[in-house]
């Protein structure tokens, strides 16, 4: 609907075959960000109807997760994600039937065994490291396993995201400097979605950009458009080729609207007025990118909808499996505190 | 009622003297007013009354050397209920400390000993009040289980505290004597003490009711190889008594082989006729009881009492025999048996045996006993050491009369009948030198009958 | 066996454990050429590397979260936090990370960390070179907190605490860095973290402490078996988890417990060992439990005398002792 905006007058171009793309890369990468959207707004749906008791969105920052996941590497990197990343930890593996797992907080969440809330992501087998509720944390481990891995000699890149709001935390510094004076492998993604919870991005940055922060840490620090997948996966492909050269980190700033507000349990009206979130709907990178995707003949509006469709019954089937999958058994609770 | 008590005059002082007493009971004291001298090896000063009332009672006399904070006078306090009379506060205490001691270095101790524990000392609530006998919950759990009596225990902790170790101590002092594994040791004592002692209301002491069995405690249950036997009230009596004998009184132990052919042959001589006149066996118990009956006579110190700060002699003579019934031993009493003829004893025997095994004995049958004499004989046993039936000052064991060879005063070599006797004595009344003379004595007399003695 | 200072038979472990498994490094500050300021880590970066004997930026929460990092990925990191006192901006690394990591992911990750950090008052460090942190982290499930008195402990507990497959927080003593000497095993020699150690048997009061306190209660149960009063001493040596058994029988041994440690009384260690004693083992106490602890202020003073004033010492402990012993 906003072709514009996205540059449909290089329609005819295919700009992501520039970037190594091919088109079933990029209806890869549309699918997962369908995929992406349609998990949370069925998360946020059941959350509604009183199903999940607490939800943390993602809405409007899948073509920026997309986007730097498809510069990744499942197989090896490690990615420490933030509780928005559904989308890269969809590329990196998991499921539709795991997310609601996780949202149901039933035993076979692979991420906790329903211990955490949904968002807190982590599974050994697809290399997302556990994450926490306090932010910015997962930020210096990210830069431990680059560290581990140079010690070892593995080639990797440790990919670690979070929002402008926590690129004010400690754990950012601190672990930013440390992998910029160790030149690590690592690769800071923050997704700007100017609010950190309800603060605007004026009350939250003294600079004008998180980027700009990269450079105390010696390092380069980018700004891109996060509504356009291509142009994010192509910082973070940059970035990623840095790290494993042994260039060391980089920093990439994806400029991102939120949708929705924080969490389930926020209401974003009384802090953000409705012109603005109605302008940032304008901008949703969906539709933009399957404009992009239409109008280079990648899809067609039977095929898109056919993927949609997919999805859908996709992300249908995961529901009904983990409303209906049992919950842990409550001694469980006692378990693995330590190794058994 | 307010206490004064020894206070602490000086770093490492731990005890005083009491010089002269400068008021007397029934005086009018005022508060700080001197009360007493006091000598310790560091000061000598004059102890102030904390309170103000009347002198109602000297506990420490002048010469006497007690421990800081001992009681050492009690005063009635002036115009105050009991309640708030008692309330000597520590601070009070200590600031009249201060006045004693003035000029000498003692009173800036205690707060000099805080500065230098400002690490979080340890520390007691006090809140108990000191007459309040309260026991930690090891101690109580202790005595539960080993049938301990508290009360009987004396406490070395704070202010007489009785502590687990006290118990340890009692148990284990008791129990390395208690061992009834073999003849050698022979209880007769107790349950005469533990009837006139617990049964006061109760008319007879029923032998058989001793197995009234009241298990206490333990859910807990015995291992396969185990079997556990509750413990009846008259059993943890005889338990508790027994222990508390073995450990209050030091036991010392006696013998002496006394030849009995004589006495032997008068009874063979009288034993038929006697039963036939009096309706009753004619034993040699009688016999025993009567040297016994007039050696107590001759040393009277024999039938006596400790009292801590007294000996107490008893005019009468109550001889305690031990009667075994089936479930328990009990100790009737043969009154003034000092009065009684050999019959007399026999018929009181018989009697007191009788009633014994049939449960009829009444408390005035077994209290107040002076001495008991022991019939181990009965049992075969030739050696005994039996446990004082306290508080009584001794216990005398009769053994088996054997007829063995002996080597006689003319170096010959004759067969007699002889006889041990043994003799358990509180070693805090009684001395080796006394004790011997009363076995020699009741020996002579033995020793002493022939076939005309007269049972009459 | 080889007489070691404590602080050499740390350091040793740390090489020998380097030198046996390639995985296990060090990071902190100073660590790497000044050989650490206390001189635990002299010589490693030498035969290591800087590779191994990492030289941290001056950043605690990243000296930790780094090490957790590496230590997910697989390897044996061994923080050094160059003080206990500094600890504190690390805690949300280890509290919030180290410790749930292997609970959150429901087993799926862990996090076989150690952070050294040598702790303790008496050596004039005054309010932020003295204190004592333990308590913080004892209360945290899924952290397991050493606190070794000897230097053969020391040894034994810092490679279990390398291979212990969960974070552990390994408290050194300062004061005992240099003064304490004793036998320490050659070789590969472990000490299981939650086992107390049996310094010594008595039968008249029970002592229960760690660290540095064992040594000054020992000195101060020996002034007492002079008076007649014998100690039964018991060295938690791991503060986390606590050795219960081993508590509950050196308690229940003569009824009288004393607790002894050097952090503040309120919510220490000693809190909760008693708590132990009072929930399982009230029907054998034969006094109420005490405890000898530091003061409940905010840390220790720089100057002598309040220095002293904090710190528990023998004769402080022997005083203690002899009020229990008189109960």
């Amino acid at each position: 609907m906003n072709a514009q905006s996205l540059g449909v007058k290089a329609m005819t171009e295919k700009r992501h075959e520039k970037l190594g793309l091919t088109d079933q890369d990029v209806i890869k990468m549309y699918r997962y960000m369908v995929l992406t959207r349609g998990l949370d707004e069925r998360m946020w749906l059941l959350n509604r109807a009183g199903k999940v008791p607490f939800v943390v969105s993602c809405k409007g920052q899948e073509a920026a997760q997309i986007g730097a996941a498809f510069a990744l590497n499942p197989l090896r990197d490690y990615v420490l994600p933030y509780y928005r990343d559904l989308g890269v930890v969809l590329v990196f593996g998991q499921t539709a039937k795991d997310v609601m797992l996780s949202a149901f907080a039933k035993s076979e969440d692979p991420n906790s065994g329903g211990r955490q809330m949904p968002g807190h992501f982590g599974s050994r087998e697809h290399h997302i490291v556990t994450g926490s509720s306090p932010v910015s944390t997962q930020i210096p481990h990210a830069v431990g396993i680059a560290l581990a891995a140079k010690m070892k000699g593995d080639r990797l890149v440790a990919y670690t995201s979070f929002g402008e709001g926590s690129s004010n935390q400690g754990d950012f510094h601190e672990a930013a400097n440390f992998a910029g004076v160790h030149h690590l492998p690592v690769v800071f993604f923050c997704e700007n979605n100017k609010y950190a919870i309800s603060v605007p991005l004026r009350k939250e940055l003294a600079c004008e950009r998180v980027s700009d922060r990269a450079a105390g840490y010696g390092f380069p620090g980018v700004t891109v458009d996060g509504n356009d997948p291509l142009a994010v996966y192509q910082a973070m492909q940059e970035a990623v080729t840095r790290a494993l050269n042994g260039e060391g980190p980089s920093l990439v700033e994806a400029m991102v609207d939120r949708l929705n507000p924080h969490s389930s349990d926020d209401d974003d009206r009384t802090y953000r007025s409705k012109e603005e979130l109605e302008e940032a709907k304008r901008q949703d990178p969906i539709f933009s990118f399957r404009d992009y995707l239409l109008a280079c003949g990648v899809l067609t509006e039977e095929s898109e909808r056919a993927l949609r469709d997919e999805v859908t019954a996709d992300i249908n089937a995961a529901t009904a499996y983990a409303e209906q999958a049992p919950y842990p058994e409550p001694e469980q609770a006692l378990r693995y505190v330590f190794a058994e | 009622m307010a206490e004064v008590k020894m206070p602490k005059l000086g770093e490492s002082v731990t005890e005083g003297t009491l010089g002269k007493w400068l008021k007397q009971v029934g005086e009018q004291v005022y508060k700080y007013e001197p009360l007493v001298e006091v000598v310790t090896d560091k000061v000598s000063a004059e102890i102030p009354s904390d309170f103000e009332g009347v002198l109602t009672a000297i506990l420490v006399q002048e010469n006497e050397t007690v421990k800081v904070g001992v009681p050492i006078a009690v005063i009635e306090e002036a115009g105050s209920g009991s309640a708030q009379a008692s309330s000597a506060s520590p601070e009070s205490i200590k600031s009249s400390t201060q006045i004693v001691s003035n000029g000498i270095a003692s009173a800036p101790q205690e707060s000099a000993m805080k500065a230098e524990t400002g690490a979080e000392a340890v520390a007691f609530s006090q809140s108990a009040a000191p007459t309040q006998v309260r026991y930690s919950p090891a101690v109580l759990k202790l005595a539960q289980e080993r049938g301990i009596d508290l009360s009987k225990v004396k406490g070395t902790g704070i202010a007489g505290r009785v502590t687990r170790k006290d118990v340890l101590g009692y148990t284990q002092s008791a129990s390395m004597h208690a061992n009834p594994s073999s003849s050698m040791q022979t209880a007769p004592t107790v349950a005469s003490t533990m009837a006139t002692q617990n049964t006061p209301e109760s008319a007879t002491v029923s032998a058989s009711a001793t197995q009234n069995t009241e298990t206490t405690s333990t859910s807990i249950q015995a291992p396969d190889n185990e079997e556990w036997i509750p413990v009846s009230a008259v059993r943890k009596t005889i338990a508790s008594r027994m222990v508390q004998s073995k450990h209050q009184a030091p036991h010392a132990w006696m013998m002496v082989e006394v030849d009995v052919t004589p006495l032997v042959r008068l009874r063979e001589r009288h034993k038929a006729e006697f039963k036939q006149r009096e309706g009753i066996d004619l034993t040699y118990l009688p016999f025993f009881i009567r040297s016994t009956v007039e050696a107590l006579k001759e040393f009277p110190i024999m039938n006596s009492t400790w009292a801590d700060d007294k000996i107490i002699l008893k005019k009468d003579i109550h001889i305690s025999i031990a009667v075994a019934t089936d479930n328990a031993l009990v100790v009737p009493v043969i009154r003034h048996a000092d009065r009684l003829s050999i019959l007399g004893i026999a018929g009181a025997v018989a009697d007191l045996a009788r009633r014994a095994r049939s449960g009829k004995l009444t408390i005035q049958d077994v209290q107040d006993g002076t001495f008991t004499v022991n019939n181990t004989g009965a049992f075969g046993s030739i050696l005994s050491q039996p446990i004082i039936n306290a508080p009584q000052a001794a216990i005398l064991s009769v053994e088996s009369i054997v007829r063995r060879p002996i080597v006689r005063d003319d170096d010959s070599i004759a067969i007699r009948s002889m006889v041990n006797l043994c003799l358990s004595l509180d070693h805090r009344i009684l001395d080796g030198w006394v004790a011997g003379q009363f076995l020699r004595s009741i020996k002579q007399r033995l020793e002493g009958l022939n076939e005309s003695t007269s049972l009459y | 066996m080889t007489v070691k200072l404590y602080i050499d038979s740390i350091h040793d472990a740390l090489q020998e454990e380097m030198r046996r498994d390639q995985g296990v490094f060090v990071v902190g500050e100073d660590v790497g050429v000044r050989g650490g300021v206390f001189r635990v880590t002299q010589g490693l970066i030498e035969e290591f590397g800087e590779m191994r004997v990492i030289d941290a930026p001056l950043a605690e929460s990243a000296i930790v979260g780094v090490a957790i990092g590496a230590a997910a990925y697989g390897l044996k990191p061994v923080a050094e936090i160059q003080f206990a006192d500094f600890i504190l901006p690390a805690v949300n690394q280890i509290i919030s990370e180290a410790a749930k990591m292997r609970y959150r992911s429901n087993n799926d990750w862990s996090c076989p960390l150690v952070v050294r950090a040598p702790y303790g008052g008496g050596v004039h460090g005054a309010l932020y070179h003295s204190q004592s942190v333990e308590a913080l982290f004892h209360h945290v499930p899924g952290l397991k907190v050493v606190m070794p008195a000897t230097a053969a402990d020391a040894k034994g507990l810092l490679l279990s605490a390398i291979r212990d497959p969960d974070p552990v927080l390994f408290f050194e003593h300062k004061a005992l860095y240099r003064w304490v000497k004793d036998d320490v095993p050659d070789g590969d020699y472990t000490v299981p973290i939650g086992k107390a150690r049996l310094v010594r048997e008595g039968e008249d009061l029970t002592v229960i402490t760690y660290g540095l306190m064992v040594h000054y209660a020992e000195e101060a149960a020996r002034e007492l078996e002079k008076e007649g009063v014998s100690i039964e001493l018991l060295d938690l040596r791991t503060v986390s988890p606590l050795d219960r058994e081993a508590i509950l029988a050196a308690a229940k041994k003569t009824g009288k417990v004393l607790i002894v440690h050097e952090d503040n009384k309120t919510g220490g260690v000693g809190a909760e060992v008693s708590a132990i004693i009072a929930e399982e083992a009230l029907f054998d106490l034969d006094a109420p439990i005490a405890r000898l602890c530091g003061p409940d202020i905010p840390a220790m003073p720089f100057n002598p005398p309040q220095e002293r004033f904090y710190m528990v010492n023998s004769e402080k402990i022997a005083q203690a002792m002899r009020k229990l012993a008189a109960f």
